[in-house]
């Protein structure tokens, strides 16, 4: 019974394991933090890219969509590099804390939501556009309108950016260093359960993380549906 | 408010709305001429029809006169001092993914209105075009005929000096119709210009004060609506009349 994942995974839950319950506290607020900050940077970004014109936007566009595939030990290497005592930002004693590991999601998260965003964006510009100039509006006035009307899509897309921070393990493991009690989240403990060889403890955390991705996938879907039944 | 409604026709006899101008205006696309050159000026009270075939050029030359497209060639100026207040109704309207009162308070919004006044001017509006009761709904979810009384209803918070309506009735049925063709009247009756395209003779014939009538990118008659009816000049704008196929 005991070699039993889901038997794991259940008696962690019921027993409210406190070593758990804070691991699971810390990967949803790492996580949590870093798409917020993602959105508030990339969702601008991406309507701006849709909205203007300007030489090289073409790269742009590329270079974001490209970047939705950084490997996460390559955007994990690029923070340490900045954050160890010998980088540019040493200073700050960042590295090994949750800020590193906001951080580090933070820049993986980003070219998701600005790409994503960016794509929609267009899409209701193109919709929006005479009806945009006939009012009178600057670009900087119909990014609003614009970020505003997409909210339902961008709901979406901010999903797509926390399921790629919540499930990613090379990026926090590098410039978090998977601490006891400090900086160990549910990915990096599956990892170290597994490297331990407690197999059942690795699958019965990864278990919970599911079932955690899963409720919060499943609440923003209830919530965009009744959403937009509503507005139509 | 029927001395305010006086008042306001009273205003717009003394004060004819704003003319606008078309010098040798032409616009082009891949080397391609669609429109022009044509050269007129708007100055009678109007409403101005814009009519002619599918195709003509119409909804073209109420793009260019509205500032959406840039002309290739030529120049669209306006009598008076600066940029006249302009709106335009498209033949499908453009709604926000909003309630029908955040519709119009987002545009007061971006006319820089102040935010305590927006509410009760877009409630007014609402009451004038008969969609107090539809407020709150979203506005993607009213019907084709209420949300083009929606965009009139855009429009006139805007208090527009000139008014574009492409095609606006297009795709209504009979009843819609009727309620465009009263607030087109109402915006007239304000002191608005209107320059409307259409397709439909017995619309033309119930609003139209002058004509323009376009075939083939080709201005080839603008006159009052009476003369134009009764005995048009160009072959095209007899045939069209007459019900036939214009080239």
């Amino acid at each position: 019974m005991e070699n039993n994942a889901f038997y794991v995974a259940l008696s962690l839950l019921m027993n409210l394991d406190a070593a758990l319950f804070q691991i699971v506290a810390l990967s949803l607020q790492v996580s949590l933090l870093a798409v917020l900050a993602a959105a508030l940077l990339g969702f601008p970004l991406g309507a701006a890219v849709a909205l203007w014109r300007f030489p090289g936007r073409g790269g742009v566009i590329v270079a974001l969509n490209a970047l939705m595939g950084l490997p996460p030990v390559v955007a994990g290497l690029t923070v340490y590099l900045l954050l160890s005592r010998a980088g540019p930002l040493g200073e700050l004693g960042l590295l090994f804390t949750p800020t590193a590991m906001v951080i580090a999601q933070f820049v993986l998260v980003l070219p998701i939501l600005a790409a994503l965003s960016r794509q929609k964006v267009e899409e209701l510009l193109g919709e929006y556009r005479e009806q945009f100039i006939s009012l009178g509006m600057s670009r900087l006035r119909m990014m609003p309108t614009l970020l505003w009307d997409a909210r339902f899509t961008l709901l979406t897309v901010l999903l797509a950016g926390f399921g790629r921070a919540s499930a990613e393990v090379g990026a926090v493991m590098m410039v978090g260093g998977n601490i006891d009690g400090v900086t160990r989240v549910m990915t990096t403990a599956i990892v170290l359960e597994t490297s331990k060889g407690d197999l059942p403890l690795a699958l019965g955390l990864g278990i919970v993380l599911l079932t955690l991705v899963m409720l919060i996938n499943a609440g923003a879907y209830v919530v965009s549906e009744l959403a937009k039944r509503r507005v139509g | 408010m029927t001395s305010f409604n006086a008042l306001l026709n009273a205003a717009s006899t003394l004060c004819p709305p704003t003319a606008l101008r078309f010098e040798g205006v032409a616009f082009s696309h891949l080397g391609e001429t669609l429109l022009g050159p044509c050269s007129f000026t708007l100055t009678r009270p109007g409403p101005t029809l814009v009519m002619g075939p599918n195709g003509a050029g119409k909804s073209l030359l109420l793009r260019l006169a509205h500032g959406l497209l840039s002309p290739t060639q030529g120049q669209v100026s306006w009598s008076g001092e600066g940029r006249p207040r302009q709106a335009m109704v498209f033949q499908n309207p453009v709604l926000l993914r909003r309630s029908a009162v955040a519709n119009l308070t987002h545009a007061l919004a971006v006319n820089n209105i102040p935010r305590k006044a927006r509410r009760k001017l877009a409630l007014e509006a609402l009451e004038r075009f008969g969609l107090t009761a539809r407020a709150a709904t979203p506005a993607r979810v009213l019907s084709g005929g209420e949300q083009q009384r929606l965009a009139l209803a855009r429009a006139w918070v805007l208090a527009p000096d000139v008014l574009f309506l492409d095609e606006p009735t297009s795709a209504l049925d009979p009843a819609a119709i009727k309620a465009v063709e009263t607030a087109v009247r109402e915006f007239h009756q304000r002191g608005t210009r209107i320059v409307m395209t259409t397709h439909d003779l017995h619309q033309a014939k119930r609003l139209a004060g002058d004509v323009l009538f376009l075939a083939g990118g080709k201005i080839h008659e603008h006159t009052l609506a009476e003369s134009f009816f009764r005995s048009p000049a160009s072959k095209e704008a007899q045939a069209f009349i007459a019900g036939e196929l214009v080239e």
